[in-house]
């Protein structure tokens, strides 16, 4: 359970608004029109912005200074969720070691998360020996061995194809299934939201509005998401 | 702006800059407790501080008048070797003075080439010591400095500009007044004033081609009080001047001095429309071939007597060279230990004044700092017996300045592109610079540490301080030689040391590179 109460998180002149709880292993799309602050939502929850005043707790305790790599989440940015100069085994590997001293254990975890994602055999190649669609998936294997209850998505698959994008958001749906993991992800499409999304985080306004069940809003959106989604 | 994106500890950062200060103004300190005041400045003192201003600005007005055409003839002509011509231009950078200086005496020198050419048409030959020595001297040294700084401005104008102006039907007087006027009015004063602030704190080059009551620089001055008479209260006197001069000089240059990019990038010629008749391609033609001459000649020389004076060196050439090397490596590991820590602190902070520790390097001339620490180490332990690691130490905050230049701006991108994604992993201490400060930073490393050690081989200054008869750098023992009227040997000297120090630079550069993943 990740409850942000009473927040204000402050970007330049411009101030976000947000009073919500987000249950364990539930698919939150974020969405709402350029601007309006959905990636200042993301980088308040991981700790890139500080909030100007609430609270954020993790299972009633509060986090809100927490560091963003002692937080319960991870976070797959627009781009450059990989290091171009390490292989594809340091990069899964950091997310069990930051120090990358991977032992026989860690190894092979790596080698079963590559498996599952579908790079058998990649383990030594360096991110620009694979395709974009590849390079996704080395970043799901570090998700996925990296296991944390929240997974945030600033949308990473922006740069696919609608096939591939379309893949990847099946493969991280079903990751995040897997490790019982809550998905709180960024995106432009309705039809993400009816593909994997249980509730909608609707930002506008200034203010993130708490969740709502997909469906139900999908189809009967209030004014300003019907203004939105056109 | 509160984004919190940086995990880079704070805490080396500062400690190396506080180590920085500390060894400067522990010299400066130094300096003010010995110098005295009451007899103040003698006549040869008001004429060294005159001769040094003086130098340095004809210095700097020549170099950066002479880069003008011949930084305009490179812009818009396109010829076979331009791109090694440009990239010879950044050699002299890395040149040993005193190498430079005995390839400018063997062309311009008494028995010279050029006095050669004139006594064989009946001419009068001319003398190269005294100001128009030096000054000589460091236009070879800047001319190609500002040259590429002049190329590199000129390449920053569009080429649609160019292409107005060919569509318009501009005369090659209104090209010059609308476009490379205004380019030049904002580059010039910068290049000048770099030029005249490396000039101000120039030793080796007053110390072979000037000298007496007439051309003696300051930091020449402190040399020969310290070394001549022994008389540190003068050299300490000496030096606070020094420190002034030069400092309050680079503190009111460091808001126009461009930015220094010793890389490549250079050789891609504009297509230009203008300037296409006989006269300026003539002239264009006999700028570069001109500057060209200028810049190969005194190398080729250096060269050529070195090949023939290499059996006539006596074993103590080789014996200087290992210890120059030593020196050179362990100048690169201090100033790798200072610099990185010191460039994570810089390029995590927002931009400001932080960069001004590593230009304290620029401000304290070395013979300033030796000779603070030779008043400091004196009466607890011989100076002389410490003259290498000094040696070392001096190199490596002298080239700090350009160190944190080539450093900061990529470490800057680094933690902007990968700084959050390494947050979000945990990703700090040594692990984070093992696994992405390193490898990020491993060309500009590699450059940092080729220019450190080549400029630490190539450096005749604070050791001939320190130095007594038994050690010696290769510059030091090549000027002996010198003095000694051995010009072979130093000939043969001067090759080798040309080799070892553009040696060093190329395997550093060289290392930086291979394998690099950009």
């Amino acid at each position: 359970m990740l409850t942000l109460e009473t927040a204000q998180i402050t970007q330049g002149s411009f101030t976000l608004h947000a009073d919500l709880t987000l249950a364990p292993a539930q698919t939150y799309a974020v969405i709402g029109p350029s601007g309006a602050g959905k990636s200042t939502l993301l980088g308040a929850l991981c700790g890139f912005i500080p909030l100007r005043s609430g609270r954020l707790l993790w299972q009633g305790k509060d986090i809100t200074q927490a560091a963003p790599g002692a937080r319960p989440m991870t976070m797959l940015f627009q781009d450059n969720n990989l290091f171009p100069h390490l292989s594809v085994m340091q990069n899964v590997g950091l997310g069990l070691r930051p120090d990358l001293r991977l032992g026989t254990a860690e190894q092979t975890r790596v080698h079963e998360a590559l498996d599952r994602v579908g790079l058998q055999g990649m383990a030594a190649r360096k991110p620009a020996e694979l395709s974009g669609g590849q390079q996704s998936r080395v970043a799901l294997a570090r998700v996925l061995v990296q296991a944390r209850p929240l997974v945030l998505l600033d949308e990473p698959f922006a740069a696919l194809g609608p096939a591939l994008r379309n893949d990847m958001l099946d493969l991280v749906a079903a990751l995040a299934a897997e490790t019982k993991a809550a998905l709180i992800m960024v995106t432009h499409a309705p039809e993400d939201v009816r593909r994997i999304a249980d509730q909608v985080i609707f930002v506008e306004g200034g203010t993130a509005h708490p969740p709502q069940p997909a469906a139900a809003l999908m189809d009967n959106p209030p004014d300003a998401l019907r203004a939105y989604l056109g | 702006m509160a984004l919190r994106t940086v995990a880079i500890s704070t805490k080396s950062g500062i400690s190396a800059a506080i180590l920085v200060a500390a060894l400067i103004l522990a010299a400066v300190g130094a300096v003010l407790w010995r110098a005295e005041f009451g007899s103040g400045l003698g006549p040869a003192d008001w004429s060294a501080i005159r001769f040094t201003v003086l130098q340095a600005a004809l210095s700097a007005l020549l170099s950066t008048m002479l880069a003008i055409p011949v930084a305009r003839a490179l812009a818009r002509r396109r010829f076979v070797g331009r791109g090694l011509l440009v990239t010879l231009l950044g050699a002299p950078f890395i040149l040993p003075v005193i190498v430079a200086v005995l390839g400018v005496l063997a062309v311009f020198g008494r028995a010279g080439w050029l006095n050669a050419a004139l006594a064989a048409v009946g001419l009068p030959g001319i003398t190269i010591y005294g100001l128009h020595g030096v000054v000589l001297a460091h236009v070879f040294f800047n001319l190609p400095l500002a040259t590429r700084l002049l190329l590199q401005a000129w390449q920053t104008v569009p080429a649609e500009r160019f292409r107005l102006a060919a569509q318009l039907g501009l005369t090659p007087r209104a090209v010059f007044r609308s476009i490379e006027l205004p380019l030049l009015r904002q580059i010039l004063p910068g290049t000048a004033a770099l030029i005249f602030v490396i000039c101000l704190t120039s030793f080796a080059v007053a110390l072979t081609l000037g000298g007496g009551p007439r051309a003696t620089t300051i930091e020449l001055a402190i040399y020969q009080a310290f070394r001549f008479d022994f008389d540190l209260n003068r050299a300490a006197l000496l030096s606070l001047v020094q420190l002034g001069l030069a400092g309050s000089t680079a503190a009111l240059a460091l808001w126009i001095i461009p930015a220094i990019s010793l890389g490549g990038g250079q050789d891609r010629p504009l297509h230009r429309w203008d300037a296409r008749g006989g006269l300026q391609r003539g002239l264009d033609a006999l700028f570069i071939t001109l500057a060209a001459g200028f810049l190969l000649l005194p190398l080729t020389s250096v060269v050529m007597r070195g090949v023939i004076g290499l059996p006539q060196m006596p074993a103590s050439v080789w014996q200087a060279a290992g210890t120059s090397l030593t020196v050179a490596l362990i100048s690169v590991v201090v100033l790798l230990a200072l610099a990185l820590p010191l460039a994570g602190w810089i390029a995590t902070r927002a931009r400001g004044g932080v960069e001004a520790v590593g230009l304290l390097g620029l401000a304290a001339s070395p013979l300033m700092i030796g000779t603070g620490w030779f008043i400091l180490i004196n009466p607890v332990a011989s100076p002389f017996a410490l003259a290498l690691p000094v040696t070392a130490l001096v190199n490596a905050l002298m080239a700090l300045p350009f160190a944190l230049r080539i450093l900061v701006p990529r470490l800057r991108d680094t933690v902007q592109i990968y700084g959050r994604q390494a947050q979000m992993l945990g990703l700090s201490g040594w692990p984070l610079w093992r696994w992405l400060i390193l490898p990020r930073l491993r060309q500009q490393i590699g450059f940092a540490a080729g220019l450190t050690g080549a400029l630490s081989m190539g450096d005749l200054g604070v050791i001939a301080l320190f130095a007594d008869p038994d050690s010696a750098t290769l510059p030091l023992q090549m000027y002996r030689l010198m003095g000694a009227y051995r010009m072979e040997a130093a000939a043969g000297a001067a090759l080798i040391l040309l080799a070892l120090s553009l040696g060093i630079f190329w395997i550093f550069d060289k290392g930086g590179r291979w394998h690099a993943d950009t």
